[in-house]
C-alpha cells in the first residue's frame, strides 16, 4: 500500500529547513533526492570494499567488481535489455549522448541527415550540430504544436533515405510532454535509420523496455531516479556498438596494446576507458532497487494525481498559462504569470522555501516558440504532497500579489 | 553624498524591515525609482552578461562624474540595479573603483552575491566598475 507518508522518511533532506519553513522540493525534474536506502549503499561501499574494479586479485576488489557487475544487471533487467553488456556505464545522459554522437561521426557522410526535435534539451542538440559540423551531414528538426506535441505527419516528411540517426527524448523536460516513442522509432527503421531515445526525464516515471520499444540507443541519468549524480547509462543494441568504434582511449577499454596497435576490448569495457565511477554505478542499482520496491506504476499513478491536483489549482490563479498541455504529459508544470518574470517568481517562492526551477530549461528553442524568456517549472516526485502543493498555490498568489 | 553616506543611507532604510517580505517590498519599490536608460541604448551591447533576466545599463560622465542609467525586464532585478545606480551614480570614477559593496550584505540581501547566482549581481557591479575604469582612463 503506498503511502506518501511512509515513503517521505526514506528522504533525510525533506526535513530540512530553507529560510526559516519546512523545505518544498519541486525541482524534481532537475534533480531527484536521495532515500537513506541509497545513501547507505554509497557509505557501506566507502566505509567496507572501495577498490579498484577488473584488475585485482584481492578481495575488495573483487568484492567491487562483482557489486558493480551486479548493478549492471540489474540496470539491464530493470530496462529489459537483452544482454547486460549492451547497459554501458557513463557520467550521465549527456556523456552517453556524446559517445553516440563522437561514434556516428565515423559512420555519416556529406549530406546524411540526422533528425531532432524541437523538443530538445540542449544537451541533445550541440552534440549533433558538432557532429553534422564535422562530417558534413544536415541537422532537421521535428516542429511541434502550441500543446508541445511533436507533429508526426511532418516527421513523415522529413524521414528519406539520407535519414541516419533520430534522436528525440522520451519526455521533454521543459514541458513533460510524453513522445510516441514506437512509433517514431518504427518509422525511422522504415527509412533504415538509428534511433536514439533521450529518457532522462521518463525514467523517473515509467518503466522503459528498449526491446520492447525496439530503439537502438537509450541513455538516462541516475541522479533523477533517486541515485547520485555522476553516474548514468547507454544502452545500445548490440550490433550497434559493436559498429561504434571507442570513444575514449585508456585502460580497461583495451585487450592487447604495444606500439604497433591496440586491440579494444569486448563490449561493455570498449566503451568505458579508465577508472569508472565505481560507486556511483553500485548506487545506480541501489537506487533502481529503491524505485522497484515502490513500483513504478504506483509511483506513475500517485505522480498524476499531484499532477491533477496541482494543474486545476493554478489555473485558479488569474493570467497563469501553463505551457505543454498534451493529455499525454508527466508531473511537470511549466508556466507564467501575466507578464510576471519567471525569475521574480522563482526568487520569492525561494524565500518561502519552495524550490522550483525558472528559466528557460536548457531548451531555448521551445521558449522561442513561445516567445517568452522562459518559465517557472514545478516538477513532482512521489514523495511529494497535495498538501505541499497547497502551500505552494497560497506562496505563489502572495509573490503575485508583491509583484503586481 | 560620498559613496559610503549613501551605503549608509540605505543600510538604514532597509534595517526598518523585520521580515523578508518588507524588505522585498522595498525593493521592488525602490525599482520604480530607477533612472530609466533611453530605449536607443536598450541593445545587446548593453545587456548585462551572466543574469536570468535581461538588464540594460547605459553610463555617460558629466564633469568628471559618472551617471547611470538601466532598466530590466524582471521586478526585483529592477530594485537591485535600482541600489547600485543610486550608489554609484553621480560620482567621481575613481571612488567608484575603489568603493566596497558589503554593504549588500548589511541590507540582507547577501544570497544574491553568490557568483553563481541567476540574477548576476556580482556582473552587475563588475559592469559599473568597467564603466567606471573606461571613464578614469580617459581622465588620465
Amino acid at each position: 500500500m503506498f503511502s506518501v507518508k511512509d515513503i517521505r522518511k526514506d528522504f533525510p533532506v525533506l526535513n530540512r529547513k530553507v529560510n526559516g519553513k519546512p523545505l518544498i522540493y519541486f525541482d524534481n525534474a532537475a534533480t531527484s533526492q536521495t532515500p537513506q536506502q541509497v545513501i547507505d549503499v554509497i557509505v557501506d561501499y566507502y566505509s567496507n570494499y572501495n577498490a579498484n574494479i577488473h584488475r585485482g586479485v584481492h578481495s575488495l576488489s573483487q568484492e567491487a567488481t562483482d557489486a558493480y557487475e551486479q548493478a549492471r544487471v540489474k540496470i539491464q533487467k530493470h530496462f529489459n535489455a537483452a544482454k547486460p553488456y549492451e547497459i554501458i556505464l557513463t557520467s550521465g545522459t549527456t556523456h552517453s549522448i556524446n559517445l553516440v554522437a563522437s561514434g556516428f561521426s565515423a559512420l555519416l557522410k556529406k549530406d546524411d541527415e540526422v533528425i531532432v526535435s524541437a523538443l530538445e534539451h540542449h544537451s541533445n542538440i550541440v552534440p549533433w550540430q558538432m557532429l553534422c559540423e564535422r562530417t558534413g551531414a544536415v541537422l532537421k528538426v521535428i516542429p511541434m504544436n502550441d500543446d508541445g506535441e511533436l507533429i508526426m505527419s511532418e516527421y513523415e516528411k522529413l524521414l528519406s533515405v539520407n535519414t541516419k540517426l533520430v534522436f528525440v527524448n522520451h519526455i521533454s523536460n521543459a514541458l513533460g510532454t510524453i513522445n510516441p516513442i514506437e512509433d517514431i522509432t518504427e518509422k525511422a527503421h522504415m527509412v533504415g535509420a538509428a534511433v536514439l531515445i533521450d529518457g532522462a526525464q521518463a525514467c523517473p516515471h515509467i518503466k522503459p523496455d528498449v526491446q520492447a520499444l525496439n530503439v537502438d540507443f537509450y541513455v538516462c541519468s541516475a541522479h533523477k531516479i533517486c541515485g547520485p549524480t555522476g553516474v548514468g547509462m547507454l544502452y545500445g543494441k548490440e550490433e550497434w556498438l559493436n559498429k561504434l568504434p571507442p570513444y575514449q582511449g585508456g585502460g580497461e577499454m583495451i585487450a592487447e596494446v604495444s606500439f604497433e596497435k591496440t586491440t579494444y576490448a569486448d563490449l561493455p569495457h570498449k566503451f568505458e576507458a579508465g577508472t569508472p565511477n565505481i560507486c556511483g554505478g553500485i548506487a545506480f542499482g541501489a537506487a533502481i532497487d529503491y524505485m522497484n520496491s515502490i513500483g513504478l506504476e504506483t509511483i506513475a499513478a500517485y505522480e498524476k494525481e499531484l499532477l491533477v491536483y496541482a494543474t486545476n489549482k493554478l489555473l485558479e490563479i488569474d493570467g497563469l498559462k501553463i505551457y505543454g498541455n498534451s493529455e499525454n504529459k508527466t508531473s511537470v508544470i511549466s508556466f507564467n504569470v501575466g507578464n510576471i518574470h519567471p525569475y521574480d517568481l522563482g526568487t520569492l517562492l525561494d524565500k518561502m522555501a519552495i524550490a522550483v526551477r525558472t528559466g528557460h530549461h536548457c531548451a531555448q528553442p521551445i521558449m522561442d516558440y513561445y516567445k517568452i524568456p522562459g518559465t517557472v517549472r514545478a516538477s513532482f516526485m512521489f514523495y511529494n504532497t497535495k498538501e505541499e502543493i497547497d502551500t505552494f498555490i497560497t506562496s505563489l498568489k502572495k509573490a503575485v500579489m508583491m509583484l503586481s | 553624498m560620498s559613496i559610503e553616506e549613501i551605503q549608509n543611507e540605505i543600510i538604514d532604510e532597509f534595517s526598518m524591515f523585520d521580515d523578508w517580505e518588507d524588505r522585498y517590498q522595498y525593493m521592488i519599490d525602490l525599482g520604480k525609482t530607477l533612472p530609466l536608460i533611453e530605449e536607443k541604448y536598450k541593445t545587446e551591447d548593453h545587456i548585462i552578461k551572466g543574469c536570468q533576466s535581461k538588464v540594460w545599463v547605459h553610463a555617460n560622465m558629466d564633469a568628471d562624474k559618472v551617471n547611470f542609467t538601466a532598466d530590466s525586464d524582471a521586478i526585483i532585478t529592477k530594485g537591485i540595479i535600482a541600489i547600485l545606480i543610486r550608489v554609484f551614480s553621480n560620482q567621481h570614477p575613481k571612488d567608484i573603483i575603489d568603493a566596497d559593496t558589503n554593504f549588500i550584505d548589511e541590507i540582507g540581501l547577501k544570497e544574491h552575491l553568490s557568483p553563481t547566482r541567476a540574477n548576476g549581481l556580482v556582473s552587475m557591479i563588475k559592469q559599473l566598475k568597467m564603466y567606471a575604469i573606461a571613464y578614469q582612463t580617459q581622465l588620465n
